[in-house]
């Protein structure tokens, strides 16, 4: 495939952002669970760090639509339609960010509700069903791709896992980058934990990418050009695709890059998206600095975008089949 | 991921011969003709004279060499939608603009909800879906569905416009559910079959194989070897 930009920065930025989102969560139980009060504006400005990438992410979307005028009515289908899951899953989920957020720039609102013996407030309650919101949303987006079974690389479940791994190893060095910060700074060892899981998370995700990339290169394509024209004659070239110009068919479903290229993009993304990343935050799980954690996020997220772009060039579609040559 | 369809009803096709089609290309300007000039408005062409033209077309014929020299043959192998009975095009669709027609099988676009998100395309193993680059939104073969629903036009021209055209008639038009019909009859009694029948969509437009015996004979080998 040729990688859409578009849906490149959609995924890959909402994807941080569901990631921050559960980081927020996990901190606020955190919080909970050991009594100790955090610096609220590390829950409302990461609620609108959030919202910000929701956003951008949709804002990208529009970008791959060629009447986005009309996008409303992409939630028409979504008994069948993966995409019309998403297109419902994303506003569900901004909208809990979004109240979310003002329950915690509001606490007077925030009140707490006790139930079950222990006592939980009404953003933490809010922040459970968020997470239910985000995992949907993650497996809707996932499942766009993981759905296709003639794109062999993608119809995998290792698709959706890697989608989640990535999203959330990239929202939780975000929020470390957040606790970092001297504004919002929170107690110590919270930032060191949220280093700790990011690490962890980018360990993991490091480890799934690798089995995904190791499954779709033992992968045979199931279209063959016998099984595509019916004749089984082992010996077949191509001599037309019926134009001498490309078409849209090429632009589409083929990136035009040479294989030096193509592993070019697969090193830099395992160097970016995770190598250096772990390497930085290694250094961060005693004493977290603001600059050298935004070193990771920037790193870690031009990675991902890297991982992201081979993720479509590396999906072979069969209809490349008929068109190997222009003539 | 599947429509339902009823064997019972109709099933639009084509059945074409490649024993005949000699590659002139008839069948892929007539398309381009009838289909630029209708109602649902201009099949775009970007840069038509310069040095990178792009268009859109419904329908192409491309050339394949079979066999190794000098035992080759030509294959010319004009491709459009197939029309799948369980076309993966379709429920993909957000928006519900891409859907199979109840009465007769065409899988069709409504281009006034189409959003042109290409996601069709993506899941049409074929890619015989294009998206017009002036209408961004996507296109496909409609098996000339505004000549076959038109009752001023005679019976005889009730038919996609490429079949009409095409000088050797390798293009046979019908409804493959009928028994009766040509096309069934042809699928039937000439060992007609589906492009890529490992993704089970079943399409209905199906291809007639060559039956020169040379031919045969090659395919039997490598059938063979297998």
């Amino acid at each position: 495939m040729n990688p859409p930009y578009s849906v490149i920065f959609l995924t890959t930025l909402i994807g941080m952002g569901q990631g921050l989102f559960l980081a927020l969560i996990v901190e606020q139980l955190q919080e909970q669970i050991q009594g100790i009060s955090q610096n609220p504006l590390f829950f409302i400005v990461g609620g609108v760090i959030v919202l910000f990438l929701l956003v951008g992410g949709l804002i990208a979307s529009f970008f791959h639509l060629g009447h986005p005028e009309r996008a409303w009515r992409a939630a028409a289908k979504w008994r069948t339609s993966w995409l019309s899951r998403e297109v419902i899953a994303l506003p569900i989920f901004m909208a809990i960010v979004f109240i979310y957020t003002l329950l915690e720039l509001m606490p007077h609102y925030n009140i707490t509700v006790s139930f079950g013996g222990l006592a939980y407030t009404l953003s933490l309650l809010l922040g459970f069903l968020g997470l239910l919101s985000m995992l949907l949303l993650f497996i809707c987006t996932s499942m766009i791709y993981a759905c296709l079974r003639f794109l062999q690389q993608w119809h995998s479940p290792l698709t959706m896992i890697n989608f989640i791994l990535m999203g959330c190893a990239s929202g939780f060095t975000l929020a470390a980058t957040l606790a970092a910060a001297k504004a919002v700074a929170t107690n110590r060892q919270f930032c060191i934990n949220l280093a700790a899981i990011a690490f962890g998370l980018t360990f993991l995700a490091l480890i799934f990418r690798l089995l995904s990339l190791r499954r779709n290169k033992k992968l045979r394509p199931k279209s063959t050009v016998q099984s595509a024209l019916g004749i089984k004659n082992p010996k077949i070239t191509q001599t037309s695709s019926g134009a001498m110009a490309p078409s849209y068919n090429r632009h589409l479903f083929s990136h035009g890059k040479t294989v030096l290229f193509i592993r070019s993009i697969k090193w830099i993304f395992l160097t970016m998206g995770f190598g250096l990343p772990l390497l930085i935050l290694i250094t961060q799980l005693n004493n977290t600095s603001f600059i050298i954690m935004l070193l990771a996020l920037v790193v870690q997220y031009v990675g991902l975008v890297a991982e992201r772009w081979y993720f479509f060039a590396d999906a072979n579609h069969p209809q490349n089949i008929y068109y190997q040559v222009i003539a | 991921m599947t429509v339902e369809t009823n064997s019972k009803t109709k099933q639009l096709a084509l059945v074409i011969d490649l024993n005949v089609c000699v590659g002139c290309q008839a069948c892929v300007t007539s398309c381009k003709q009838w289909n630029t000039s209708g109602t649902a408005g201009p099949l775009a062409d970007h840069n038509p004279y310069d040095a990178d033209p792009v268009g859109t077309f419904f329908n192409r014929v491309q050339t394949f060499e079979v066999g190794e020299y000098p035992d080759t043959e030509v294959v010319h192998f004009p491709k459009s939608c197939l029309h799948c009975e369980n076309p993966p095009c379709v429920p993909v669709c957000p928006t519900g603009a891409s859907y199979k027609r109840a009465e007769d099988g065409i899988v069709l676009v409504d281009y006034d909800k189409c959003i042109g998100c290409n996601y069709c395309s993506w899941a049409c193993p074929w890619g015989v879906r294009e998206l017009d680059e002036y209408k961004k939104v996507m296109t496909k073969c409609t098996l000339c569905v505004d000549r076959i629903d038109d009752e001023t036009l005679e019976e005889r021209d009730r038919k996609p416009a490429c079949v009409l055209a095409c000088p050797t008639n390798a293009r046979i038009f019908g409804d493959i559910h009928d028994p009766e019909s040509d096309a069934a009859k042809a699928i039937e009694n000439r060992g007609g079959y589906q492009l890529m029948p490992e993704w089970e969509t079943n399409p209905s437009n199906h291809y007639l194989p060559r039956d020169n015996k040379r031919f045969a004979e090659q395919n039997q080998a490598a059938e063979e070897q297998l």
